[in-house]
């Protein structure tokens, strides 16, 4: 599904990360500075990397030997971030939307009720970005991602801007669309519980290297 | 309610026509100059900078004789226009709206440049994993986002346009019907022994216009700051 070898220099900070895995959720785990969101954006194709190969769902979008480097928008990636980053200038159902019109797929009202029932984002559709909490705009976000129909999901620390009550609030949303939306998942965070409950299977980051892959067994 | 009479009714329509034309024509390379200047680097990028503010610091007549070196029937740009394509600035409104428009220019990108350096590229970003290609980000996120900062440039210079004098009567003179703006309607009254009143009216409605527009651009600016908080 993700194959990664990358080296890439980041002023001091060196990272040089390499592993395989066919697992469905894909757990990146670090302390903060570790290279995580880095390697992320690698795979986005947001960041280039200096030296190395990227393979999603078997297509080499980075090789930087045969001087491939797939643009982001033609990676079919969803990517959803700390801060949400919905389009202020766009409500909700406009922000679910945009993926849609973006890579020109035919409407698929079936797949919108699910994505909007699986996150319970009925209620919200009218309204502006600005009018939502912080729980909302990331359940939006997560939404807006999975309706561009990626073909592997990014989130990067996609509940380390909320409180522990809004966390709690989420966690049985990502639980659920592991089990139901049938995309593989990066799940980037520095918390072992989160991990814990949503991982199949785990890489661990230290100062820009990978110190252990294996199973939820890792965090320990 | 002024008794505005014909011939000054002639040049505040002329003077509205040759402002509405200037800023429409510049609008476009307004906002391709603005994005280039708030996200590109590139060589030579600040010489660029310095020559769209040349007109705000050069004095407006050297800046008409220039254009009348250039674009006059015998100067290197006019005369190619003219034998070729048929278009003739010299002496015509169409010369008094390219005066205007060189002369609005740095005061209409400068807000379009503002508000397209305030978006947040993060929103760009998330939008090119959605899927969007680099002009489809432009015209979905960065445009719709830098909009009222558009329009706020847009009235700016509207307003600017509409009172340029120095460089418009220099290059296109001051022909009543064909070139005479407001401001050189003006001028021409207050130099006749009895022309005081009637100025007196075009003084009026110019600050109106101008004041009007000031308003406008505040208040566009207002919207942009409530769009990029997304209420």
């Amino acid at each position: 599904m993700l194959r990664v070898d990358i080296e890439k220099q980041l002023g001091e900070f060196s990272l040089h990360a390499s592993f395989s895995s066919e697992g469905r959720v894909i757990g990146l785990f670090g302390a903060s500075g570790a290279g995580k969101s880095s390697l992320v954006n690698m795979i986005a194709g947001l960041l280039r990397p200096d030296r190395g190969t990227i393979v999603i769902d078997g297509e080499t979008v980075d090789d930087t030997a045969a001087g491939i480097h797939v643009p982001t928008y033609r990676r079919r990636i969803g990517y959803v971030f700390q801060d949400a980053r919905l389009f202020p200038h766009l409500n909700v159902a406009q922000n679910l939307d945009y993926g849609r019109r973006m890579n020109s797929l035919a409407s698929d009202p079936a797949q919108h009720k699910r994505v909007v029932e699986l996150l319970d984002i009925g209620a919200l559709l009218d309204r502006r970005p600005g009018k939502l909490s912080g729980g909302e705009r990331q359940r939006v976000a997560l939404g807006r991602a999975l309706l561009s129909k990626p073909r592997l999901l990014l989130l990067d620390e996609p509940l380390g801007a909320l409180d522990e009550g809004r966390k709690l609030e989420i966690l049985p949303y990502l639980v659920r669309l592991r089990d139901e939306a049938n995309v593989p998942m990066v799940y980037v965070s520095h918390d072992v519980a989160e991990l814990r409950q949503l991982a199949t299977q785990i890489v661990m980051l230290k100062q820009g290297r990978v110190t252990s892959f294996g199973g939820v067994k890792v965090l320990t | 309610m002024l008794d505005i009479s014909p011939a000054e009714w002639t040049a505040i329509l002329l003077s509205l026509r040759v402002a509405v034309i200037a800023t429409l024509v510049a609008t476009p390379f307004g906002i391709a100059l603005a994005w280039l200047l708030a996200r590109k680097d590139f060589w030579g990028k600040s010489m660029l900078d310095a020559v769209v503010h040349l007109p705000l610091v050069l004095p407006p007549v050297v800046t008409g004789y220039l254009l009348l070196l250039t674009f006059g029937r015998r100067g290197l740009v006019g005369a190619f226009l003219a034998d070729h394509l048929g278009i003739v600035f010299a002496f015509r409104w169409t010369g008094a709206a390219l005066a205007c428009g060189i002369m609005s220019f740095p005061l209409l990108v400068r807000p379009m440049r503002l508000s397209i350096e305030a978006i947040d590229r993060r929103l760009e970003q998330a939008a090119e994993t959605l899927g969007a290609a680099p002009w489809k980000v432009f015209f979905t996120v960065t445009l719709p986002l830098a909009l009222p900062g558009v329009l706020a440039g847009m009235v700016l210079g509207f307003a600017k346009a509409i009172g340029e004098f120095g460089a418009t009567i220099t290059f296109v003179s001051n022909i009543p019907g064909e070139t005479q703006t407001i401001s050189s309607a003006i001028y021409s009254l207050i130099q006749t022994p009895d022309g005081d009143r009637a100025a007196g009216r075009l003084v009026i409605v110019s600050i109106v216009l101008a004041i009007g527009a000031l308003i406008a651009a505040e208040w566009f600016a207002r919207r942009a700051t409530q769009r990029l908080h997304g209420n």
